[in-house]
């Protein structure tokens, strides 16, 4: 199942972030995928405003991994620097803990990932624009339908 | 009062033996950074290896570089967060050998109290003072106004100010790490691409330096595609200026507000000749101090003089359950 949504700004993001903390649970992963500055890291911020992070939640590049405590602890990972590598061992725990793990880049450690997953590819269209492409697998398939009715109301 | 310093939070091994926190007996450095190099930043997993290969041998050489034995040593201080799990438990457990061995008090450090504190070696610090941190992890402006107190008053909202460095060189073929390439470049480049100051005049702290970061990616890739000729050098000058610009001003609304005696710069990017140059041009008032140049990347020896005040302001030590953290609040 997958779905495409165009995003005309920030507040769409935020709405569709909002929407998709609704369906959250323990040991979700999501894996983001796009282009720099295509809005990865504000979808993160977003969600995890929504699932009730107070910190300030910035870019983990750096350490590749960040961790948050809100409703539920939120893993946001960063592999942008596993390009070529494929994999760290060190985030096995997190991207399979009792936490949501949100994975940037996630297609630079596609074997690390599980077959049940939902992922959102942002594709830049224009400074303000942006088209999402949501796609759920096994368990997550339930998850985009009721994201894609709720766009089609 | 001998203080063991460990930190091994990316992709350096280090230990140094420093003496009531100013005193450097020893500053043993291993850095990782030619291994990491061909994948463009730092891989924890290779990081947390190469930190099990050197750690011993960085132990070894700091107790003998200091020309003591482990019995003269009354206290480690070993960083605990933030930065690379894997990487940090390995200086964390290394620490607890030694201390359980020798029975030596020990004590977990945050990483950028140890870039504050790299400050102090050497230089001393006068309260109350405005400490900007700047590095590939971190960008903070942090009031002190006593030893070993931290009010943050301000961070980035997205990325790093490093990090943005390192996006930046990637984009323009300049390799890792982007920070002195994008710097040496900017030298001889002109600033006449226009890119925005983001948050300058924001009225608070923060910093955002994700939506510059995207300009100058478009910039780039714009110019490109209309096959418009692309000047490097300005490229590098157009971003170092915005990004200096940004961080001079905010010191300077934030030295203003809290009326601090010296403002001082830690972090790597505090290594960065523009940043130090419009720091000290644009302020004359108070003094303004960077830490000397083998203490900007990381060391230990800024982990000992961070560990030695932290000590004697709580007076007591942390047991063996030290844990690492990935993200680590300062306050």
């Amino acid at each position: 199942m997958d779905i495409r949504i165009r995003l005309n700004s920030q507040e769409d993001t935020y709405k569709l972030a909002k929407i998709l903390s609704e369906y959250v649970f323990p040991g979700m992963i999501i894996g983001l995928s796009g282009d720099l500055g295509s809005g990865k890291t504000t979808f993160t911020k977003y969600l995890a405003k929504e699932i009730g992070v107070i910190d300030v939640l910035n870019s983990p590049t750096f350490t590749i991994l960040k961790t948050y405590k809100g409703n539920f602890d939120l893993y946001h990972m960063d592999v942008y620097r596993l390009e070529g590598i494929g994999y760290d061992y060190e985030l096995d725990d997190f991207i399979y803990g009792k936490g949501i793990a949100v994975i940037e880049w996630c297609e630079y450690i596609e074997v690390m990932l599980p077959e049940d997953i939902i992922k959102l590819s942002f594709k830049f269209v224009d400074e303000q624009i942006r088209d999402v492409l949501i796609k759920g697998s096994g368990k997550y398939e339930k998850i985009v339908e009721k994201i894609s009715d709720r766009y089609s109301n | 009062m001998n203080v063991l310093g460990v930190e091994t939070s990316c992709d350096e091994t280090s230990v140094s033996v420093v003496r009531d926190g100013n005193v450097v007996l020893a500053n043993e450095v291993l850095s990782q950074i030619d291994i990491h190099k061909a994948y463009g930043g730092v891989v924890p997993e290779i990081a947390s290896r190469e930190h099990i290969k050197g750690i011993t041998y960085v132990f070894d050489q700091a107790i003998k570089n200091a020309n003591l034995n482990y019995e003269d040593i009354d206290l480690i201080a070993v960083t605990k967060g933030p930065g690379l799990i894997g990487s940090l438990l390995i200086g964390i457990n290394a620490a607890k050998v030694i201390s359980l061995n020798y029975n030596i008090p020990i004590i977990g450090v945050h990483h950028i109290s140890g870039h504050i504190y790299a400050n102090y070696i050497e230089q001393g610090m006068e309260f109350p003072l405005l400490a900007l941190v700047v590095s590939g992890g971190h960008t903070e402006l942090i009031l002190m106004k006593e030893h070993f107190s931290f009010i943050k008053l301000g961070e980035t909202q997205d990325d790093a100010v490093g990090e943005a460095y390192d996006k930046i060189a990637r984009v323009l073929g300049l390799g890792y790490p982007g920070g002195p390439v994008v710097d040496r470049l900017a030298g001889s480049g002109v600033d006449n691409l226009n890119f925005p100051r983001p948050m300058i005049q924001s009225g608070d702290f923060n910093f955002s330096f994700s939506g510059l970061k995207s300009h100058v990616i478009n910039t780039h890739h714009n110019m490109k595609q209309r096959n418009i000729a692309i000047n490097i050098d300005d490229f590098c000058a157009s971003f170092q200026e915005a990004v200096t610009d940004v961080l001079v001003e905010k010191t300077i609304q934030a030295k203003n507000k809290f009326k601090v005696k010296q403002v001082i710069v830690a972090g790597g990017v505090a290594a960065n000749s523009g940043l130090r140059k419009k720091m000290k041009e644009k302020i004359t008032d108070i003094p303004v101090f960077f830490p000397k140049m083998k203490f900007c990347t990381d060391n230990a020896a800024m982990i000992g003089a961070a560990g030695y005040f932290q000590y004697k302001k709580y007076g007591k030590a942390d047991d063996l359950y030290i844990n690492g953290y990935s993200r680590l609040d300062l306050e």
